[in-house]
């Protein structure tokens, strides 16, 4: 033997000890169970989410360590697709190794089976018959046909042998079961666009990751039509079209161009009576260059559109730049002016107190709830109405969220207009209630917000009332101005602080601090009450017998709210007056050309399965010789099935024999 | 070898199977067809084109059933007309469920679970009174105890779903969507599958065991029921408006009902294993059949579990693709199925390639069902996903 010779033997047990590693059982377990230990992980942490919230959540050494381990898109790491791949290759292994021996299984009797391994069997009688081999097999025959077996006769010379089997189709659910995960994860792999992510390693593609206009995005992070797979989504607003899709990758995105333009003409949310939602319908025209006629259709949740190969789905909705019509209340200066608004747009706000940008985020058209225990209406779930939400944005950059409700909300009987601010991210949003007057309007709230921010007013109302008080006790002119100046103070102060600030302006380490704001306080309340009366009788309101219990439980709530209006962070209120509802529906676009196959692999497993469970394999010999007139039979079989199972079956096989052909005892 | 005449003369000469069938077969036919029929008539316009064909292949799945084992025929008959009778007495009043005597105490949804519930839990007991006492009798009561329980669960549920039309007409849905009824559907599907297999085996000796498991996810639904009010009918999500909730959901549960058969049958092995290593002769060792029938009951719920379980899966993936734009989105719920499906895959390649038996693969099948009691529930409940129907 040369030395090529032996690199060759060496080469060739190299190649063999490889394909047996490569299709043994226990790599395949081993395999098995990584997959499912990194498919755990995939689930338990939250993936594709954003690179901040893993930042918060790890700190920044766990984060980059996670980042490097793929953890954020585990199914998308090389390393889990090495996984799947070599379970591929595994399974392929095991097919390549195994399949020639199960086909020559299923087609072959074993007719040249020896008398001495026939013993062997578990499962073997041996019998003696009166007559020939033939007359003996003349009987056998039908019987074995009869149980679905099919037999093949030989004739050894010194003996005959009658192999018979059933149930080959067996080994076919073997083979089915195990190709079928092949065709699986190749269909997989090739929807899973393979080709695209070789673009992105080798930077022929480069993720976006900034947040700007589809426009301005470079041309290497757009893809064309010729991309055979993807899933991308895009967000249209009403009576708006695209002619992309966005793919979310990692951190970023890619834009991905269609072969069409798709139009939406409408979005719809049906509701149940309930008040939850039950179906949502976007009505699309696809416009096709290929096309006569622009192609009209509607699709839901559940009934997507599948054009030239591109599926289209019902995914999501947002707001679509609705038109609000808001009022801007002064908190600070009263007075009010209209602001119009889209939602998605940004407007400069002058106001007395500095510049803002109003960032308005979002419309709602419904507000569905539980509903406050003991409501009037008696229901468990209310609809709260409308509301929009908007971001404050002062000259530092600085910013609170906003959520505010069209219509009044009842609390304790009473009508409420809420509006809430969140001045921390991920804090609670804390809820003003204005109380909403006779007309459910805000109207006379305002109006009182209004004269407690006008000095000239409050002197006017607080001078009046010095001088009814100063004839009843008779105190001098310049007390009674002293007086009443300190009072304004304190009016401004209330307006501007609430109640906190009133005992800003007095010295701390005064013994009787205490007192002097009680004093102060028990004092501005009157002077509050009489600019409400005063409010009041501004509306038209006769107040000479005094005001009605339902005026001064408004007066009560409108100081409630006014003590906490410092808090609201927000020179303006705006109040929503009119919207025009605009929707945009969130498309979900895939190609998958692959999907057909995947679809045959699982047709494969599953029919695979059913047999490699429900049809058993078997075999039986008929071993005979004839002595002396007589025919000695050996009956002998064999099963994939458990050994009890096959046992009763080739008991009650052979107990048929006994019966039918009598042996001689 | 022993057989009687009788056992002789039919395997002598086996008729095809078309002719083993009786009069009262063909009758049963008969019956399950024009119920389709007419409900298929009745109902039309509330059907697509999918769910006439899953209505025809759920009869014609049901007529095959009743021919091979005939105590489904009973099963269906008695469900099918308590179920029309609750119809009948509901009319088209929902609040009759309080003023009607039989609606209030027997078969008004609420009722006939309730009922289930109890017979579930005392047949737990009285199967394990049976094995204690070795009486037939009473191993005999339990089997009773768990058909009519059976019964009464699949009732609840035929009239759940009359209720979810009555309360509107929009509302109305196949009773599987939710937790709480699919926790009732495991119980009836797990007590049929062991039915099934306690007539197949010839033993009762198993009930105790498997029912345990039932009992404890009646225990979740009685206290899901009066903690969380889950029995409260809702309307469908648009996301599980599709006819593919009809197939993939029951077949998942059979699924996990046979998973969970053979965890039990696993605990059972372990026992009796045990037993009869330390005194062959104890009460327990002596009255268990043999552990090799243990094992063989074990591998074929699991095969059963694993085919169903593997079609579920399917189904689940095309539903999907039509849902949510693709057939495989990494989904927990999805991933969870993966992991339960590899889990049983390794086990019955340990079995059937490695020739593994009895301890082992006994304490794989347990372990197989925490796996599977995670992916059923747990991933609901601690996991956020597409299957949390939050939103659209």
């Amino acid at each position: 033997m040369n030395a090529t010779q032996n690199k060759r033997v060496a080469q060739r047990s190299m190649g063999r000890i490889l394909l047996e590693f490569l299709g043994s059982m226990n790599l395949a377990i081993t395999l098995l169970v990584a997959l499912s230990i990194a498919s755990v992980i995939g689930t338990v942490l939250q993936q594709n989410q954003a690179y901040t919230g893993y930042l918060s959540e790890f700190g920044p050494f766990w984060f980059e360590v996670f980042e490097h381990l793929g953890l954020y898109d585990i199914y998308g790491t090389a390393w889990f697709w090495a996984i799947l791949a070599f379970l591929l290759v595994s399974t392929s292994v095991c097919v390549y190794r195994n399949a020639p021996g199960m086909l020559r299984d299923m087609r072959q009797y074993r007719l040249n089976v020896q008398e001495k391994s026939l013993r062997n069997f578990h499962n073997v009688r041996e019998w003696r018959f009166e007559g020939s081999a033939d007359d003996t097999l003349k009987q056998i025959q039908p019987i074995l046909k009869l149980e679905g077996y099919k037999a093949r006769l030989k004739d050894h010379g010194d003996h005959l042998v009658l192999a018979a089997k059933k149930g080959a189709f067996n080994r076919m659910g073997y083979l089915l079961t195990h190709v079928s995960i092949v065709v699986i994860c190749i269909g997989a792999a090739l929807d899973a666009n393979i080709g695209l992510k070789f673009q992105l390693a080798t930077g022929q593609k480069v993720i976006e990751t900034r947040d700007i206009m589809a426009t301005e995005v470079p041309d290497q992070s757009f893809l064309d039509t010729d991309n055979s797979a993807f899933r991308g989504s895009v967000y249209i607003s009403e009576g708006g079209t695209s002619r992309i899709a966005f793919i979310g990758v990692k951190e970023g995105y890619l834009v991905q161009r269609l072969p069409f333009l798709i139009e939406l003409k409408e979005f719809r949310t049906e509701h149940y009576p309930s008040g939850q939602p039950k179906s949502f319908e976007s009505d699309l025209v696809i416009h096709d260059p290929e096309r006569e006629e622009p192609l009209e259709t509607t699709i839901a949740v559940n009934h997507p559109l599948v054009y030239k190969g591109y599926a289209i789905y019902q995914a999501d909705f947002r707001d679509g730049g609705s038109e609000l019509d808001l009022r801007a209340w002064g908190l600070f200066d009263g007075g009010s002016s209209e602001v119009e608004g889209k939602v998605n747009q940004s407007y400069n706000l002058s106001t007395p107190l500095g510049d803002y940008v109003l960032e308005v985020e979002d419309f709602r058209l419904f507000n569905i709830d539980q509903a406050p225990e003991g409501h009037p209406s008696g229901k468990e779930r209310l609809n709260y109405g409308p509301s929009f939400s908007y971001k404050l944005r002062d000259a530092q950059g600085q910013a609170n969220e906003y959520n505010t409700f069209m219509q009044p909300m009842i609390f304790d009987g009473r009508n409420f207009f809420l509006t809430g601010v969140r001045t921390e991210v991920g804090g609670p949003m804390r809820f003003l209630h204005f109380p909403a007057d006779d007309k459910l309007s805000l109207d006379r709230f305002m109006n009182f917000r209004e004269a407690m921010t006008d000095e000239a007013r409050v002197r006017r109302i607080v001078t009046t009332q010095m001088m009814n008080m100063a004839r009843s006790v008779g105190v001098d002119e310049e007390t009674q101005a002293k007086a009443a100046n300190s009072i304004i103070t304190a009016v401004q102060r209330f307006v501007r602080g609430g109640y906190d600030a009133v005992s800003e302006g007095l010295s701390a380490d005064d013994p009787e601090l205490e007192q002097r704001v009680q004093a102060m306080l028990n004092v501005l309340v009157a002077v509050f009450r009489a600019i409400y009366v005063d409010v009041l009788e501004q509306e038209g309101i006769d107040t000479s017998q005094g005001i009605s219990d339902a005026q001064i439980q408004f007066f009560d709530d409108s100081l409630n709210a006014m003590s906490a209006i410092h808090r609201y962070g927000s020179p303006v209120f705006l109040q929503l007056q009119d919207f025009k509802h605009i929707e945009a529906s969130g498309l979900q676009i895939a190609r998958a050309p692959w999907t057909n196959l995947v679809y045959l692999g699982c047709l494969m497993l599953i029919i695979g399965v059913f047999f490699m469970f429900y049809i058993h394999h078997k075999r039986v010999w008929v071993w005979m010789s004839e002595q002396d007139g007589q025919t000695r039979v050996l009956f002998a079989g064999s099963g994939d099935r458990d050994l009890p199972a096959f046992k009763a079956d080739f008991d009650a096989l052979a107990g048929r024999m006994e019966k039918l052909l009598k042996p001689i005892k | 070898m022993s057989m009687t005449e009788d056992s002789m003369r039919e395997l002598m000469e086996r008729p095809p199977f078309y002719k083993t069938l009786t009069l009262r077969d063909w009758l049963w036919a008969v019956v399950v067809v024009a119920a389709s029929i007419f409900a298929h008539v009745k109902y039309a316009s509330l059907m697509d084109a999918y769910e006439v064909g899953i209505l025809y292949m759920s009869a014609v799945t049901l007529v095959v059933i009743g021919w091979r084992w005939r105590a489904i025929q009973v099963l269906s008959l008695v469900v099918g007309a308590l179920s029309i009778g609750a119809i009948l007495l509901y009319g088209n009043d929902l609040q009759r469920s309080e003023s009607n005597f039989f609606l209030k105490y027997l078969i008004s949804s609420q009722s006939a679970i309730m009922w289930m519930s109890a017979l579930y839990v005392l047949a737990t007991a009285t199967y394990f009174i049976g094995l204690l006492r070795g009486s037939e009798f009473i191993n005999k009561v339990a089997s009773a105890m768990v058909w009519s329980g059976t019964a009464m669960g699949f009732i609840g549920l035929m009239v759940r779903w009359r209720e979810s039309y009555l309360i509107h007409f929009d509302v109305g849905h196949i009773p599987v969507s939710n937790l709480y009824e699919v926790f009732i559907l495991f119980a009836v599907l797990t007590s049929l599958i062991y039915l099934h297999y306690e007539r197949r085996y010839k033993t009762r000796s198993l009930g105790g065991f498997v029912m345990l498991v039932i009992s404890a996810s009646v225990a979740f639904l009685l206290w899901y029921t009066f903690s969380r009010e889950a029995h409260v009918i809702e309307p469908l999500v648009p996301a599980l408006k599709s006819y593919w909730m009809k197939i993939h959901v029951p077949a998942n549960f059979i699924g996990y009902g046979a998973f969970a058969l053979a965890a039990m049958v696993g605990v059972a092995y372990l026992f009796l294993e045990r037993a009869r290593r330390k005194n062959p002769d104890g009460f327990f060792a002596s009255r268990m059949p043999e552990l090799a029938m243990l094992d063989d009951v074990m591998y074929k719920s699991i095969a059963l579990g694993f085919a169903f379980f593997t079609i579920a899966t399917v189904l689940g993936a095309m539903w999907a693709a039509e849902a949510w734009g693709g057939y495989w989105s990494w989904d927990p719920k999805e991933t969870w199925a993966l992991i339960v499906w590899l889990n049983y895959a390794a086990w019955l390649h340990l079995r059937l390639t490695k020739g593994w038996r009895g301890v082992p693969l006994a304490w794989w099948a347990i372990v197989g069902l925490f796996v599977t009691l995670f992916a059923f529930l747990g991933v609901n409940m601690f996991l956020s996903g597409l299957h949390s129907y939050g939103e659209l």
